[in-house]
């Protein structure tokens, strides 16, 4: 299953150029841009690992491509997001994130249903992914 | 604003001209003003301005081969300038990087200027983020490495300098569509530091040589720089600094236009002392703005035998 998680993710998967392009835009913007990365996409998972720290000094989107080369390398079968903040407000406010990266195959979410007092139902989701250790999914 | 950012994307078709007039393009592209600017600002420097107009003939040329579908890869940009201190190499850099970004060779045209200090490391493992850093923060514009050889250490091997040229290296290479890295520093040593690095000499394209200035194209320098300024010098001012450029060249450590900027800032401030301690009354604009003989006599140039090594 695909997983739609940021903007652009009911798109085609965006090409390096796109993405590229994307970037430049939040850059010229003021936004600084990072890259975080998981292996476990649950929706409500918010906090990803950061790859290296965010770019706030680079006025051009070729820096983040190489860093993206570089994660890919690493990290080619995770999840990896772009995320831009800005900061404009006087504190880091998320104003555009995207898949960047999805692993090859996925496996999508198991619904649980868990029956309670009366006849109340509780569902709860969890990636499929996660039945293996973290590090060890998407192999 | 996702079907936004798509559309724009696809851009216009790109048409091929069949002809391109080479004359309107380099006024077109803002090449004759920055050339005109570098004619204009920069006193002497006949062979340096001369290679820069051949390389932007080259550029210009490159680029119009480049729409008409003649030409695909991207030039090797890669510089170095060699010279004596205070020759203008970061002054002609900044240009460059300006020339560039009017050609379209670079995308953003800012000039990152930086040292051994901001590339290499303290231990192991502090060198590469700390060049990548550095790279990424000069992408799409001009890496300017001032003094290049110290990042070679030839007497220690482990050295991290070695470190930081690898990577400098391979980006160079392989991004070159996103930097151009202009190496700088004193000529004989430069020649020493592509000797043992091959890979460096290879993958610079333009070598570009900085002479020292004459001592009239110093004076006129040191005339500019009053004048930026708002200060003039009187006839006889003009004169001992003729002088002054003349004893101070033979002395060590002579670091051309930068001596002579030095040189000027220690003349206002006696000039500044002998306008307070002379004042009774009132000082008029044109007292307010001369350098005379007497703020450029005092200094130490003048009393100092020559050989002896002594700050001016």
């Amino acid at each position: 299953m695909r997983i739609t998680q940021g903007a652009f993710s009911f798109l085609p998967d965006l090409t390096d150029q796109q993405i590229a392009k994307q970037v430049q835009y939040c850059i010229d913007n003021g936004w600084a841009v990072s890259l975080e990365f998981t292996d476990d996409p649950h929706p409500r998972n918010t906090y990803w690992d950061m790859w290296a720290h965010p770019m706030f000094d680079n006025p051009d989107a070729a820096a983040l491509m190489m860093e993206l080369k570089e994660c890919r390398k690493v990290y080619g079968d995770y999840y990896i997001r772009l995320v831009a903040f800005d900061n404009s407000h006087g504190w880091e406010s998320v104003k555009l994130s995207f898949l960047v990266n999805r692993p090859a195959e996925e496996p999508g979410f198991h619904l649980a249903r868990q029956e309670s007092a009366g006849r109340v139902v509780r569902y709860t989701t969890r990636s499929y992914a996660t039945d293996k250790p973290a590090g060890q999914r998407y192999g | 604003m996702a079907d936004a950012s798509i559309t724009q994307l696809d851009g216009p078709p790109v048409e091929v001209p069949s002809a391109i007039d080479l004359r309107a393009e380099y006024v077109e592209s803002g090449v004759k003003e920055v050339l005109d600017e570098l004619d204009r600002d920069l006193i002497g420097l006949k062979p340096v301005k001369q290679r820069i107009k051949e390389t932007a003939a080259l550029l210009l040329v490159e680029r119009a081969r480049r729409r008409m579908g003649l030409a695909h890869e991207t030039p090797t940009l890669h510089m170095s300038f060699s010279g004596n201190p205070g020759t203008g190499k970061t002054t002609v850099a900044m240009r460059m990087a300006d020339l560039l970004h009017r050609l379209g060779y670079i995308r953003k045209g800012h000039l990152v200027s930086v040292t051994r200090d901001d590339l290499v490391g303290q231990y192991i493992g502090h060198t590469a983020p700390k060049t990548k850093e550095i790279l990424k923060k000069a992408m799409g514009g001009v890496l300017f490495i001032d003094e290049a050889y110290y990042l070679h250490r030839q007497e220690n091997e482990r050295d991290y300098g070695q470190e930081a040229i690898e990577i400098l290296l391979q980006v160079m290479e392989n991004q070159r569509d996103d930097l151009v890295v202009i190496l700088a520093g004193y000529a004989d040593r430069m020649d020493k530091f592509f000797e043992s690095n091959p890979g460096f000499r290879s993958r610079i394209a333009h070598h570009i040589d900085f002479p020292d200035y004459s001592s009239d194209e110093l004076l006129s320098i040191s005339e500019t720089m009053l004048s930026k300024q708002n200060y003039t010098f009187d006839a006889e001012g003009r004169a001992i600094m003729a002088d002054y450029i003349e004893r101070r060249r033979k002395q060590p450590h002579f670091a051309n236009a930068r001596s002579i900027r030095n040189a000027l800032d220690r003349a206002r401030l006696r000039h500044a002392n002998r306008l307070f301690e002379a004042s009774n009354g009132p000082t008029d604009a044109a007292a307010l703005s001369t350098i005379t003989a007497d703020d450029i006599r005092v200094s130490r140039v003048f009393s100092a035998s020559s050989g002896e090594e002594k700050t001016p």
